[in-house]
């Protein structure tokens, strides 16, 4: 084992050169976390909004607030920055930054001006993408996919949305590198693969993604500028295209994306349930393992996004099959966060409870995801208001309720000011209780028929989408509840001690905030994360 | 769900009931035994956690027993989609055209209907084709979907077993009359679609001229209205006779709109665009209006002062 290394300083990373610039321009893995956070927090809430305009207009039939023209742009732009400047940097991005150094006891990344440079690149892209609200001939109108033949025809601001997912794609790119190689050669001593918390193990897996399939989407995003601007006939079969082989390289990035957006989450779940059951968790190589099968088999199930494609006969059973097996991995992890729970000292506190409806949520997200890899059920219920329905169950159920989990449970360590439980559970009553009414009833929309992306509906579909609508605004108060909780707390909650939780691993073994270059001595590690006693 | 109209009804719904079915198993169980441990183990009732070991045992039963459960639902889903693909010889064959924003079915005779009629208990094969984007037909109630792809030939099929009328869909994302692409398809038995099937013109369809009829059957009022309200293209209404700001090549011109200038206009859309309308929306009708039907159609948008 190295000895240890003894800081210079013991001051808190934010009191050390403050003002703005210094901020922008620092290379503390910490303050780069905070920097994602407050500007993925700003394009989230601007997306939220969106979202709710876009349910407020299909509360009736007809027309309520909004042209066709102005909807389609609207749920395009929620679409992308949902995506793009939510989901997939989220909890990477912010936690990944902010936490993964400190829980594997390193004092920065391994790149700190890469992650800098990434952080420019988000921001760049960012601005691209909400540009397209204000220049050029209207906001694009493709839907986040980006389809083609449409892509290229329409007349509508589609190059520049395209180029900012292209930028945003190299900060994706950038921060798996860095997060690759941190975890490879930063492990604090002692910390071998299988001491290392499953937090890191589930960004490891993603970083892999990130670096390995985001340069697909780069390519054939460039594929469609070439196409709009050079006419270069590539997808647009009036100009010698195929459609499918833009639908085709679309998904051999976008599926394993879903891993991206998801597996740091359950990452997050698998960090913060052993803390407050006083447990061991249960499996921790089962889940470790899991982590890197999605990735794996992620890679190869893009094709079940295509099924009424005119795809060939026997390339949808193959697609159909393979997507079966990625769900056995995150069945496992359920099974193992449940077993957690078996015999331990439980805790409910609101970073719990955004945990236990993930894991609800999650689970129905993920068996709904078996009726779309089913050929004959997916092909009545594809690209109707059941898929919408299903990726906002992974995706929000899912991967928004761990970061909001996430952001409760690090926030002591982050703002170093404890989180006003009670207003907290409130907040998280609203929001569990207005997610379902908003997503539940549309299962059962797509299931009728209702298909997606629709302006307006028949008459038949009315009922669904009031409870949606009403679930809506039961989930927006909750959510802005929450934030006016959150930044209370940040401001006058009770002073954090180092380590509330009296958690094991090591972001909790030091100050809260983190002094600047995270610990004093750097820890040496000589038992697994979760070994709890009492 | 659906009234179930077609032969795939049975399959697809047999596969929904099965994996609904386990998954409802499935979430029920896990979330009981969630909120059972969280109550039971809480730390007012379970103040000091107890150590479990790892079981491999316990790992390789809940990696094996999902496996065979997600395996008897492909399963299902693969068998109440094997007969989509498989078409049965002599089934009748219409062409489905699938364009902004509208939907054509055309016979064998050459009869053509923009909703879709057909016999009950017989099959019926929709080669799908689409001249300009994405589109994707969608029954409901017959539980088919297929892509309706440009430049790609994709087909589907059915046996109608109910009689009545159904919602047809566009179910892929084409622009901004997307959810209004709808369509009916009409169930009829087979000696009443035989007479419709031989009778040279659709009653249902009533047109002043036939420059009306060529500008409906080809989808244009989809796109270009007829009481001067602005649509994706420009209206009909007091169009011809006019002058019109159009876009060629970069630079803006004044063109009279006459017969010569309505020919151009369906025959090389994308060359003069007009003020405040875009490029790319509407592809060449020269393989689809012959020139004495431009004809007929300059004849009727006269009549629309």
């Amino acid at each position: 084992m190295s000895e240890s290394i003894t800081s210079v300083q013991h001051q808190s990373f934010y009191n050390v050169r403050p003002g703005f610039i210094n901020w922008i321009t620092s290379t503390d893995h910490k303050r780069i976390g905070l920097l994602y956070f407050y500007s993925i927090s700003i394009f989230f809430f601007v997306g939220v909004v969106l979202g709710v305009l876009m349910r407020l207009e299909l509360l009736n039939p007809g027309k309520d607030i909004m042209e066709a023209q102005t909807y389609n742009g609207i749920f395009t732009l929620h679409g992308v920055i949902m995506i793009f400047l939510f989901i997939i940097p989220g909890v990477p991005a912010v936690f990944g930054n902010f936490v993964m150094p400190l829980i594997i006891g390193a004092k920065d990344v391994s790149f700190p001006r890469i992650n800098l440079l990434s952080w420019y690149l988000y921001v760049i892209g960012a601005l691209f993408a909400l540009s397209t609200l204000v220049f050029g001939d209207g906001i694009p109108d493709t839907g986040w996919t980006f389809y083609a033949p449409y892509s290229v025809k329409t007349g509508t601001n589609v190059t520049l949305a395209v180029l900012a997912a292209f930028i945003l794609g190299f900060s994706s790119i950038l921060t798996g590198l860095n997060f690759i190689v941190t975890i490879h050669r930063l492990r604090a001593p002692g910390m071998t693969w299988f001491k290392m918390p499953l937090f890191a193990w589930s960004l490891y897996a993603t970083a892999w993604i990130q670096l390995l399939a985001t340069p697909v989407i780069g390519i054939t995003l460039l594929m469609i500028v070439a196409e709009r601007t050079l006419g270069i006939g590539l997808f647009d079969p009036a100009l010698g295209g195929d459609p499918i082989l833009y639908q085709h390289l679309f998904w051999i990035y976008s599926h394993p994306a879903v891993y991206i957006m998801v597996l740091p989450a359950m990452g997050v779940v698998s960090e913060i349930i052993p803390v407050f059951s006083r447990r061991r968790i249960y499996g921790y190589k089962a889940i470790a393992f899991s982590s890197l099968a999605i990735a794996f088999v992620g890679y190869f199930v893009w094709g079940h996004h295509m099924f009424t494609s005119g795809m060939s006969g026997p390339a949808r059973i193959i697609f159909s099959i393979l997507t079966f097996l990625v769900a056995i991995p995150s069945g496992v992890k359920i099974f193992n966060w449940v077993a957690t729970l078996y015999k331990g000292s439980i805790t409910i506190n609101p970073p719990m409870l955004y945990i236990l409806a993930f894991i609800f949520q999650f689970m129905i997200g993920g068996l709904t995801g078996l009726v779309l890899g089913a050929l004959a059920t997916d092909v009545h219920v594809h690209d109707t208001y059941f898929v919408v329905a299903h990726f906002h169950y992974v995706m929000f159920g899912g991967t928004g309720f761990a970061f909001f989990g996430a952001l409760h449970y690090w926030f002591p360590k982050i703002w170093g000011r404890m989180v006003n439980q009670k207003k907290a559970t409130i907040a998280f009553y609203f929001m569990f209780v207005g997610f379902n009414t908003l997503y539940f009833p549309l299962f059962i929309a797509g299931m009728a028929g209702m298909p997606r992306r629709y302006y307006d509906y028949l008459p038949q579909f009315h009922n669904y989408n009031i409870i949606s609508t009403v679930g809506s605004w039961i989930l927006f108060v909750g959510f802005l509840f929450m934030i006016y909780n959150l930044l209370q707390s940040a401001r006058n909650g009770e002073k954090a001690s180092g380590n509330p939780y009296r958690a094991l691993s090591l972001e909790w073994q030091t100050d809260s905030p983190p002094t600047v270059e995270n610990f004093d001595k750097i820890p040496v590690v000589t038992e697994g994360p979760y070994e709890y006693k009492d | 769900m659906n009234p179930g109209a077609s032969n795939f009804v049975q399959g697809v719904d047999t596969a929904f009931i099965v994996i609904l079915g386990l998954s409802f198993v499935l979430l029920i169980g896990i979330t009981f035994f969630m909120v059972y441990f969280v109550i039971k183990y809480s730390k007012k009732n379970h103040p000091v956690p107890e150590d479990v070991k790892d079981s491999h045992k316990l790992e390789i039963l809940w990696t094996v027993i999902p496996t065979i459960l997600v395996l008897i639902m492909f399963y299902y889903g693969w068998i109440g989609y094997q007969p989509m693909r498989e078409v049965p010889n002599g089934a009748i064959e219409i062409k489905a055209t699938g364009r902004m924003w509208s939907w054509d079915f055309e016979y064998p005779n050459g009869k053509r209907s923009n909703i879709l009629v057909v016999p009950k208990d017989k099959p019926v094969k929709l080669n799908l084709y689409s001249p300009d984007v994405l589109h994707s037909l969608y029954i409901p109630a017959f539980r088919i979907k297929e892509d309706v792809v440009p430049g790609r030939p994709n087909y589907m099929w059915f046996i109608a077993q109910e009689l009545g009328e159904f919602d047809v869909f566009c179910a892929e994302y084409c622009g901004v009359q997307h959810s209004y692409m709808l369509s009916k398809v009409r169930v009829i038995d087979e000696n009443e679609f035989l007479a419709w099937f031989n009778k040279k013109e659709d009653e249902s369809q009533q047109f002043a001229s036939i420059g009306e009829q060529i500008l409906a059957q080809n989808g244009c009022v989809a796109c270009h209205s007829r009481d001067g309200s602005k649509l994706v293209g420009p209206s009909f209404k007091g169009l011809y006779g006019t002058q019109k700001n159009v876009e060629v090549n970069g630079d803006m011109k004044k063109v009279m709109a006459d017969d010569e200038y309505i020919k151009r206009a369906i025959y090389d859309p994308n060359a003069e665009i007009v003020e405040g309308f875009n490029k790319g929306l509407m592809v060449s009708y020269k393989d689809k209006i012959t020139e004495d039907e431009i004809k007929e159609v300059v004849n009727y948008l006269k009549t629309l002062k």
